[in-house]
């Protein structure tokens, strides 16, 4: 299909403004888990503060746990009025509930109604992202011509890595322009309230947008679901596809993601204790330099096919992490001068080598996140699209790559724990390198996701003609 | 073409074969979650413990396993076969 350049013009305005929306959500996301441990201190009973951060992970696990849920109801929505007023409405949620994160007074003011309003408001939040990225990932795909929806859905593939950097930016520059302890007192809420006038730009942004044309054609032709959960659930013809997309390409693709963005910057933070404001730097310029290969590699799929980009991105994870994290944690030795100190500042060639290491974990997750879009739209008809897609991509993501955090830390406090026991009892310990145990989470998960897209997604092929 | 096929039919045999250990995995998840995560989680008295405990064993666990044994089961079955 030739696209006229009028064609082209209009199809850069759809990208435009969905990707617009589509960041600012994951900006509004991710701030929450960023400032993790200062929200921490605020909204959870003081005393204990590694409790405090695990009732921080936990809510952010419930943000994730949730997004499932926001994937059935806004795509059911979505597949039964369209996909631009479903994700006009989750943009407006998502925003709402951003703002009043940041003005719910803290534990110390009104006691449990605070960690109970911010919950609430959390899984508003996951419940507005779990309808987002779907419509968006639906409606620019709708717009793109058969054979370029991996190069045009790439560009909302990078906005959940840039709303990543984004919110780092946001926080950093907000830190630096006020004292550490303004800063703890009130200035974390700055980026929350900012979130308010980027959701508004936003809104008059997509109000002006059209329907999607393949949505409006099959409604016009009355192909469009009545049921679009019952269709895509309990229908196996349908039900087989969404669990092969789920276990053979989104599970692996999330822990992925998660490992080679937030648990690398826990890693630093927290193994390697290196200074909150550096490590959030180093984890941007990664991010900065890898964010183009989303785009590079939507593009190779639509020449060379979705499924081995996918996979052998999977793979290097797989192969790499253990050998990445080892040379991170020396890197960190060598900084310290032979020992990790209680707070780590790096010297420049330190700090250019972890960027460098953390970019390659992100790079794989370009190869693995780049073309999943186009993969996941053409595994479904347009009657059930939305909702069919969307709970995959939430679950993969949203579960097995949003419960990494919480998995990774406590394997590796176990193995740590152990080693101490050991120690005490004057006996071998039992892990060489404690730290680098929770990578088996990620390494398992992904292992048995790329077995399972290896063996069984052949069959997407025939689907994706069928879907064109 | 007959090698092509012959291929297939071996490869197809495998993904229904490996469709067991799909199922094996889900059993094997559902007791790592329950046994591991859940258990532990509701037992330790920690009040900050019952939300993890909760989504592991009543969200987590059936999520995860009844996807693997469904989708052990469709390939068993060789819902997931090539056509030959």
């Amino acid at each position: 299909m030739l696209f006229s350049q009028e064609g082209r013009k209009g199809l850069v305005s759809v990208i435009t403004a969905s990707s617009v929306g589509t960041l600012i959500e994951w900006y509004d996301f991710y701030i929450f888990g960023s400032l993790a441990a200062i929200i921490a201190t605020k909204f959870f009973p003081a005393g204990n503060p590694t409790l405090a951060l695990l009732s921080t992970l936990a809510t952010f696990a419930a943000g994730f746990v949730v997004r499932p849920f926001g994937a059935l109801f806004f795509g059911r929505l979505g597949d039964l009025v369209g996909r631009k007023y479903t994700f006009l409405l989750t943009l407006v949620l998502m925003g709402l509930s951003t703002f009043l994160i940041g003005c719910v007074p803290d534990y110390s003011t009104i006691g449990y109604l605070a960690p109970v309003l911010v919950l609430l408001l959390r899984l508003l939040q996951g419940l507005a992202l779990g309808g987002e990225y779907g419509g968006a990932a639906t409606y620019v795909a709708e717009h793109a011509p058969v054979g370029e929806r991996g190069f045009w859905t790439s560009w909302i593939q990078t906005t959940a890595t840039v709303g990543l950097f984004l919110s780092l930016l946001v926080i950093i520059t907000v830190k630096g322009n006020m004292s550490s302890t303004d800063f703890a007192a009130w200035g974390w809420r700055i980026p929350f309230w900012l979130s308010i006038v980027m959701v508004g730009i936003s809104i008059l942004i997509r109000l002006r947008m059209q329907e999607s044309p393949l949505f409006l054609a099959a409604k016009k032709s009355g192909q469009i679901s009545s049921h679009p959960l019952r269709d895509s659930f309990t229908k196996k013809y349908n039900f087989k596809f969404v669990l092969l997309a789920l276990l053979g390409a989104t599970m692996g693709q999330g822990v992925v993601w998660y490992t080679g963005q937030f648990y690398a910057l826990s890693f630093i933070q927290n193994t390697l204790k290196v200074e909150v404001a550096q490590a959030s730097q180093l984890i941007m310029w990664a991010l900065l330099f890898a964010t183009p290969f989303f785009i590079f590699f939507g593009w190779l799929s639509d020449r060379v096919g979705r499924k081995w980009i996918m996979l052998i991105g999977m793979l290097l994870a797989i192969v790499c992490y253990r050998p990445i994290y080892t040379a991170m944690y020396e890197t960190g030795l060598v900084a310290g001068g032979g020992t990790i100190p209680a707070l780590l500042v790096l010297d420049p060639a330190s700090f250019w080598k972890l960027v460098a290491l953390v970019f390659v974990q992100v790079f794989f997750v370009t190869m693995v996140y780049g073309p999943i879009a186009a993969f996941l739209v053409e595994l479904f008809p347009t009657a059930i699209r939305y909702t069919s897609m969307s709970l995959p991509y939430h679950v993969g993501n949203g579960i097995f790559g949003g419960l990494l955090p919480a998995i990774a830390t406590y394997l590796s406090t176990k193995a740590t724990a152990a080693n101490e026991i050991a120690i005490q009892k004057g006996l071998p310990t039992p892990y060489n390198q404690p730290y680098l145990e929770g990578l088996w989470y990620p390494i398992i998960i992904a292992s048995i996701s790329f077995v399972i897209g290896a063996f069984y997604i052949h069959a997407t092929t025939q689907q994706s003609k069928k879907n064109a | 073409m007959q090698q092509l096929n012959n291929r297939k039919k071996m490869l197809n045999r495998l993904r229904r074969l490996m469709g067991i250990g799909w199922m094996a995995v889900g059993i094997m998840s559902g007791y790592y979650l329950l046994v591991s995560q859940a258990i532990p989680k509701f037992q330790s008295g920690q009040a900050a413990d019952k939300i993890p405990a909760l989504i592991y064993a009543f969200i987590l666990t059936p999520l995860i396993v009844g996807s693997f044994l469904i989708f052990g089961y469709y390939a068993l079955k060789g819902e997931y076969d090539q056509p030959e």
